[in-house]
């Protein structure tokens, strides 16, 4: 499979990711020769074979319902780009 | 007596026993070389010379006042992507460039505990993508065998650091190869863990599935130290095993006597280089004069491992780095007008290329219509991978082969293919995917530069590796070479 | 014509201490961000590790809706940008649910019942808050909700009225509440509800185009939210148009659905197994402790309380509706001994009340224990009913207890005949004419006239008199 700029376009879109004309352009090429690369999975017969998410194949433990943490509201929003007020703030959300 | 800096843990740890050094004198002896190479090998993003000499303080009252543990004192440097309480924690990333991290990972925090006096914090590419230290925001690390190539990657500030005796002992994480390659390049010992043997808590994740955070020092007796303080149960991580932390000191003298060594066929094609296949022959002539056997095994899927590595870890990446949305921490692009533009250009302008990459192909394999033949396709040959190495390791006690194809390469060399960089980690990249352990340690050099051999265990065999290599460096000289320039 | 074909998405916070992936408290109301933890806000390197209790919540509702229980369990992320998605992602449950298919049963106003099939529940995890309004082109980010543990309750598009899906809507409610595993406090946001909503031509089996609204937090703008936007669909179709598939807003000032612009970008949500988590695998008896914490459900305690206390059917599907008004009526019942009269008291006075001020039983201000003596001072004949209703007002506005407001308020009902009598004749002197005219009327209109005299009688007494007790005294002198 190949990409095209619109591809490249729709998916950083999705992902959020600011990319310029020139980084379009280059990244398109790299892509494509990265997925080149991932195609050659598709050698491999995996009929029947079920996916693996994780190596060990462990089970989840579950946590019992209590509440251990305190308020480190001042301390955590010290790092946060603009707050006021207790509240983190962003550019006006239109719904 | 030599420099204090040219000890290793181990000697460290001796002298510290002995009384013959204090850990301000050890202290102060690692943080004046930091400050003298590091504007050479750029090897540190932090140097934290205030705290680092105030816990030597402290250590030093402990040790006198008959409190302190084995480690107390010794100095160890850490990854920046492990979150340190009240530091800059980068994963040397721009959009982590101010990112004071509000908390301690475990394996910091487990190592507070141990005692250990940190130094500061090691450089990597960023957000641990990439295999030669040259996508840090922070610059490439220099690897002191010469200081025109790469240190290897993703963990080359903790590897070029280790090799330049700048630290004895660093935390570093593997994700494809991440701490056995730049150990290979820089003629140290380094160990990938089981998945699951040390807690990712506060470990900033690339491929959650894969990630594993390890060690790199000079010898398999300094990661054996090392390992007991790091591993173990974290209720934190869901992914954290139950399996108890054996004491990997205890065992580094058994013989080897009876033990088969596996070879896969694979690894020893004919696109290895001969050079390479010399020194790997002469490593094997030890293990063998050791008392091991070796045996030639298949692992069939092998050469799949790398595409299939290159949708599950970009995959995962681009999920895990979502959260670096400009909206919490970390960076934010100047006056954004929306949600949008506040998203699209902290995340543009704070990521750097590679990282953009592996975003761009996991985003587009999750995406509709491609799960599929993608993420799904990767996870079926992740299995097949998996079932490879468990057959290979039903009859073998490690699995041989080499770290990396060549020695470290010079800088800029592959920075322009991305493809051939992801073939760096053409040999490590499976065990990740089988989720067993791996350590890489010093072979032969190859022209004046350093290479490694790599061991495989079976699930929680950490011993096993540490144990073989231990045997190997009492026999040989491969892991005392130093590099001369620095 | 058209039929409508809707299905609803049921968010349900479930009532657990903490978060469902987190140690951070869940209370409601807290100051912004004080309940946001490190693994709340996605701060980088934090893990979640998923809470016992949320399972154990998601199965009760799983066996109580007699579904299938997800042996084994997948976390999967969702993945999409939002200021108050701290991750990027929601952890969420896509191929593997908790909950499979299950039912429940709805009643309909013709008296009739309906089965509705639910398609799955799963354990997903809250979003935070936005604040819109405090700042001046910004927008505000209270994270404490993010990671509030939620069951999300998905319907089988087989409710054909908005009037169906408000019925469904209760049943869902009730089930949450007996099991105790939400406030379902939806003015808060503890129950949302999703609606999609398409039309057909009535007798067509294919589907419409569907709109989705989002968030309706009352069952009456459920209804109205529905019902308006069948209209709006049958008027789109009247005029030749399409329906456009996409998200809506329902505002209740205005009555009308208006598009989320900003959520109608093609969503591709990524979803893929969370790599963070493993296989949630619940074993036998973890399931069979939770089956054996089963309260009663509301369809038994309705069939309980008609043979138990002798009440239909309908005021018993009435009174158990709600666990708690359930279990008020219950100790009124038992404690007066007199099923049908409490049924009449808690369905008349007390839901009546609770409806116009919108109060909540468990605070209400007449107790259980005040209503039953209320019960026994008109059994032992002290009250009437007129006086009785005086008694509860008293009791409603806090007054006292039953037995003292009766002597303060002179309220003991008058059964001395001699006294009644005194009264009655009082009456028949002041009215002459109409005694005049009742003794001409003929029998059957006499009944009807009565009225006049007892109505006289007893606002002579002030109420007081035994209403009994005055039409026979009456009927005898009038006709004497």
């Amino acid at each position: 499979m190949s990409l095209t700029s619109d591809d490249v376009k729709r998916v950083a879109k999705l992902a959020r990711l600011g990319l310029t004309d020139v980084e379009t352009t280059e990244t398109l090429a790299q892509l494509n020769s990265i997925l080149e690369l991932v195609d050659q999975m598709q050698q491999i017969d995996t009929d029947g074979v079920a996916p693996l998410a994780h190596p060990l194949e462990l089970k989840q433990t579950l946590r019992v319902d209590a509440v251990a943490e305190t308020n480190q509201r001042e301390k955590f929003q010290a790092i946060a780009p603009q707050a006021d007020a207790g509240l983190y703030l962003v550019p006006r959300v239109v719904e | 007596m030599s420099q204090i800096t040219d000890l290793s843990f181990s000697e460290l740890k001796q002298s510290l026993n002995d009384r013959t050094l204090s850990s301000v004198e050890i202290t102060s002896a690692f943080l004046d070389r930091i400050e003298s190479l590091n504007p050479t090998l750029n090897a540190f993003i932090t140097i934290t010379r205030d705290e680092a000499m105030q816990s030597a303080k402290d250590a030093d009252a402990a040790i006198s006042q008959g409190s302190a543990t084995p480690y107390t004192g010794l100095p160890i440097a850490h990854k920046d992507l492990f979150c340190t309480d009240g530091t800059l924690t980068s994963c040397g990333s721009k959009i982590l460039s101010n990112f004071v991290a509000p908390y301690d990972a475990h394996v910091v925090s487990q190592c507070k505990t141990a005692g250990l006096v940190s130094l500061g914090k090691l450089n990597m590419d960023e957000f641990a993508m990439g295999s030669s230290n040259e996508n840090s925001y922070y610059g490439p690390v220099k690897n002191p065998w010469d200081t025109t190539r790469v240190p290897g990657g993703s963990s080359g500030g903790s590897a070029a650091a280790v090799a330049a005796r700048l630290t004895p002992l660093a935390t570093a994480t593997d994700t494809g190869g991440s701490i056995r390659q730049p150990a290979a390049f820089t003629g140290t010992s380094g160990l990938k863990p089981t998945y699951g043997r040390v807690s990712r808590f506060g470990m900033i994740a690339y491929a959650s599935s894969l990630d594993q955070g390890g060690l790199i020092a000079h010898t398999a007796q300094d990661i054996a130290h090392g390992l007991r303080m790091i591993a173990g149960h974290d209720s934190r991580d869901s992914t954290s095993a139950r399996e108890p932390v054996p004491d990997y000191t205890q065992t580094l003298d058994e013989s080897l006597q009876g033990k088969v060594i596996g070879i896969p066929k694979q690894f020893f094609d004919d696109r290895l280089d001969s050079a390479m296949r010399q020194a790997m022959d002469e490593v094997l002539e030890v293990l063998r004069s050791l008392g091991a056997t070796t045996t030639e095994v298949s692992l069939d899927h092998v050469a799949e491992a790398i595409p299939a590595y290159y949708v599950i870890a970009p995959a995962e990446a681009s999920s895990n780095l979502s959260r670096f949305d400009g909206v919490r921490f970390g960076y934010r692009a100047d006056s954004p007008t929306d949600p949008m533009d506040l998203y699209e250009r902290s995340r543009g302008e704070g990521f750097g290329s590679e990282v953009k990459r592996r975003i761009l192909i996991g985003t587009y394999a999750l995406s509709e219509g491609y799960y599929d033949a993608y993420y799904k396709k990767a996870q079926q040959i992740r299995r097949l991978i998996r079932d490879d190495f468990n057959r290979a390791l039903g009859h073998c006690d490690l699995l041989f082969g080499p770290t990396t194809p060549s020695t470290a390469f010079v800088l800029g060399e592959k920075t322009a293919d991305p493809v051939a960089m992801y073939l760096e980690d053409i040999y490590t990249v499976a065990t990740n995917m089988a989720g067993l352990p791996g350590g890489s340690f010093q072979a032969p050099l190859i022209n004046g530069l350093p290479t490694g051999y790599q061991l495989t265990g079976r699930a929680f065999g950490e011993s096993m590796i540490l144990n073989a290599a231990h045997q190997v460096q009492m026999v040989t000289d491969w892991h005392l070479q130093r590099p001369e320039g620095v | 014509m058209y039929e409508a074909v809707i299905g609803l998405e049921v968010h349900v916070q479930l009532s657990t201490d903490s978060k469902i992936f987190s140690g951070s408290s869940t209370n409601f109301g807290a100051e912004p961000n004080t309940q946001a933890s490190l693994i709340d806000l996605g701060m980088p390197g934090v893990l979640p590790v998923p809470n016992a209790k949320a399972f154990e919540m998601a199965v009760k509702f799983g066996l109580a809706i007699d579904a299938e229980i997800g042996q084994e369990s997948i976390f999967d992320r969702k993945n999409y940008f939002y200021p108050d998605l701290p991750k990027g992602y929601q952890i969420s449950q896509f191929d593997k649910p908790i909950v499979g298919p299950g039912r429940v049963t709805i009643s309909l106003e013709d008296g009739t019942t309906k089965t509705i099939n639910v398609t799955r529940a799963h354990l997903e995890e809250d979003a935070g808050k936005s604040v819109h309004d405090a700042f001046d082109g910004m927008t505000g980010v209270d994270l404490n909700r993010a990671g509030t543990p939620l069951l999300e309750i998905v319907s089988e598009p087989e409710l054909r009225s908005a009037k169906e899906a408000v019925a469904y809507l209760k049943v869902i409610h009730s089930i949450i509440r007996y099991l105790d595993i939400s406030d379902g406090n939806m003015a808060e946001g503890s129950m949302r509800c999703d609606c999609n909503v398409s039309i057909r031509p009535k007798g067509s089996d294919t589907l419409g185009t569907r709109t989705e609204i989002k968030n309706v937090n009352s069952f009456r703008f459920v209804e109205k939210a529905i019902n308006t936007e069948i209209n709006r669909q049958i008027e789109i179709l009247e005029d030749a148009g399409r329906v456009i598939q996409e998200t809506r807003l329902y505002d209740p000032d205005k009555d009308e659905t208006r598009s989320m612009r900003s959520k109608e970008e093609a969503n591709d949500y990524r979803y893929f197994p969370d790599p963070d988590l493993l296989p949630v695998v619940l074993d036998e008896a973890f399931i069979s402790t939770c089956r054996d914490a089963l309260p009663e459900l509301p369809e038994a305690r309705k069939t309980r309380y008609v043979s138990e206390y002798g009440i239909t059917d309908y005021d018993a599907g009435v009174l158990v509706a709600d666990r708690d008004v359930a279990d008020y009526f219950a100790e009124v019942a038992d404690t007066s001994g007199e099923g049908k009269l409490a049924a009449n008291w808690v369905m008349g006075s007390v839901l009546a009340d609770l409806n116009q001020t919108g109060g909540s039983i468990t605070d209400f201000a007449v107790t259980a224990k005040q209503l039953s003596d209320l019960i026994a001072r008109i059994k032992d004949n002290t009250l009437n009913s007129k006086t009785a209703k005086t008694v509860f007002d008293a009791l409603l506005a806090s007054e006292g207890e039953v037995d003292a407001i009766i002597e303060s308020k002179g309220l003991v009902q008058m059964t001395d005949t001699g006294a009644i009598e005194a009264i009655v004749d009082e009456v028949i002197a002041e009215n002459p004419d109409q005694v005049a005219n009742y003794r001409a009327a003929p029998d059957e209109k006499q009944g009807k006239m009565l009225g006049f005299f007892v109505g006289q009688v007893m606002k002579k007494s002030q109420g007081k008199a035994n209403p009994q007790a005055v039409n026979q005294i009456l009927s005898a002198k009038l006709s004497g």
